[in-house]
């Protein structure tokens, strides 16, 4: 059987040159101005422009929660969002959570919960434990855990970040 | 995905302007395009950004309804302060799916123009009536275990895949869209469409036609109302079956009940002779099973789906006493009460 794909040749307009758009991003503090082609995620523009290799690509396709950034404050997965669209945005990625050599209180309570095996997850984890604290949601532990579904993770430590955003939770009120 | 040229639309009209055309798509939050383009499912030539139109608060209208501009994000809905205490089973409807991630980018209009979660559709490699007209189907007799048991076609079984739309159904939103032919507003039952022989066709947007906003009528369903989701694990999971009901109750007896289900059809699933069978009764397990069979007439399984028949009757009878007794489903605690 012959594939459908090879039955839906691309026009031949999809490959012609496509200037790349400019834009600023404050990401982690600082502004960055860049080219980005219109096609680029933000999850590929941090880790293959910016060298931000922190937030990880999981599945690419929003399932997993690997690649969970904030963007201004708001958790969002950074696979399924186009660079050029958040033109603007101030962009907070796992690199940019700590202050100096003073870890965040989300990754020190991680690691005192031993909430992490392999660690491919973590960043996302962490990322989206701050915005959830951020929308002032959550106080429960079940309010955690469906509040975090959002965020895979396949060695299965979910009782151990369970505790460690509930540590957080507990000790910052919401914003 | 395939190059694309980009167009940032600063006002309708520009958006209406650069979205002519078969191969231009608008870009909202892009939770479901931008992945359908990382699979070669879609694969327009122009993507116009509509992020910077205005079209992201909620404003009151006259009759004393709500209109949810069609770019708030889904987050932004479920937690608004009007939705909450007006609308809760919109609420309640929306934050049964998804993540929260997915629900801070993900809009309202972008909610109700999202593609099946069919497996066919996204695997370019098979036949696909709705991706690839005339190629056949893949789902009928092969896996088909989240597929429709109620009003599918020899050319396609997909389902909706949305759970705020089953809400919406059940409130009788209208969908408000402007168009190269101007402004018009469209019935939410008359918005999504069954496959028939064009299951390509998902609603009744014409060409180039956008979502602007979506009309929740001013009714009081917050006392007597449910969302009842049922799925393969408790959370982020798409629907087997849910049922989206709201339910006004007067003297103990029912005097207005609409039933939509999710996960069933490719459109959410109403029949208002089902709902006519319960009004002025008593809320009872024997009128709700009446009211679940009117509804399910005519369901028929695909093979791995054939359980959904049998849950969608236990379900809908399950949701009818959640809303009749005021203990709607919480989308916390997913013990079913």
């Amino acid at each position: 059987m012959p594939t459908l794909t090879a039955s839906r040749p691309l026009p031949a307009e999809a490959s012609r040159p496509i200037d790349t758009i400019p834009i600023t991003l404050t990401v982690n503090g600082s502004v960055r101005r860049l080219q980005v082609e219109p096609w680029t995620t933000l999850l590929d523009l941090l880790r293959d422009k910016l060298d931000l290799t922190g937030t990880k690509k999981g599945c690419d396709h929003g399932q997993c929660g690997a690649c969970t950034v904030l963007i201004d404050g708001r958790r969002i997965n950074s696979c399924l969002t186009l660079a050029v669209v958040r033109d603007g945005c101030a962009i907070t990625t796992i690199e940019g959570m700590a202050t100096g050599a003073d870890l965040h209180p989300l990754q020190a309570a991680f690691i005192e919960h031993d909430a992490f095996q392999c660690g491919y997850c973590t960043p996302g984890q962490i990322c989206s434990a701050q915005g959830l604290i951020n929308e002032g949601r959550a106080t429960s532990r079940d309010d955690v855990r469906e509040l975090m579904s959002g965020n895979l993770c396949r060695c299965g430590a979910y009782t151990n970040i369970t505790d460690a955003v509930m540590d957080v939770l507990q000790a910052e009120p919401a914003r | 995905m395939n190059r694309f040229d980009y167009a940032r639309a600063g006002s309708l009209a520009e958006a209406l302007r650069d979205g002519a055309g078969d191969d231009a798509r608008y870009l909202a939050g892009g939770t479901n395009l931008i992945d359908l383009m990382k699979e070669n499912v879609e694969r327009p030539l122009r993507i116009v950004d509509i992020n910077r139109l205005d079209l992201h608060g909620a404003t009151e209208l006259d009759d004393g309804g709500l209109r949810l501009g069609a770019l708030m994000t889904n987050a932004e809905t479920a937690y608004h302060p009007q939705v909450e205490q007006r609308f809760p089973l919109l609420a309640s409807a929306i934050l049964a799916g998804a993540s929260p991630q997915l629900r801070n980018a993900a809009t309202n209009g972008g909610n109700l123009n999202q593609r099946t979660r069919c497996y066919y559709f996204y695997d370019t490699a098979t036949p696909c009536n709705k991706r690839d007209p005339g190629t056949g189907c893949g789902a009928i007799g092969g896996v088909n275990r989240i597929h429709a048991i109620l009003g599918a076609s020899p050319s396609c079984i997909a389902t909706h895949p949305s759970d705020m739309c089953i809400a919406l159904a059940a409130l009788g939103a209208q969908v408000q869209v402007t168009g190269p032919e101007g402004d018009r507003t469209i019935a939410f039952a008359d918005y999504h469409r069954l496959p028939g022989d064009e299951p390509w066709r998902d609603n009744t947007l014409r060409a180039g036609e956008l979502v602007t906003g979506i009309d929740l009528p001013p009714d009081d369903f917050t006392s007597h109302y449910t969302y009842l989701k049922l799925r393969d694990r408790l959370s982020y999971a798409f629907a087997l079956v849910s049922v989206a009901v709201a339910m006004k109750l007067e003297d103990g007896r029912i005097a207005d009940a609409r039933i939509a289900l999710g996960g069933v059809a490719h459109k959410p699933w109403r029949r208002v002779e089902a709902e006519d069978t319960i009004r002025n009764q008593a809320p009872s397990t024997q009128a709700f099973e009446t009211a679940a069979s009117a509804l399910l007439a005519g369901a028929i399984g695909q093979g791995e789906n054939d359980f959904k028949v049998a849950l969608a009757r236990k379900a809908v009878v399950r949701a009818l006493g959640q809303a009749a007794a005021g203990t709607p489903q919480s989308q916390i605690d997913k013990r079913v009460a």
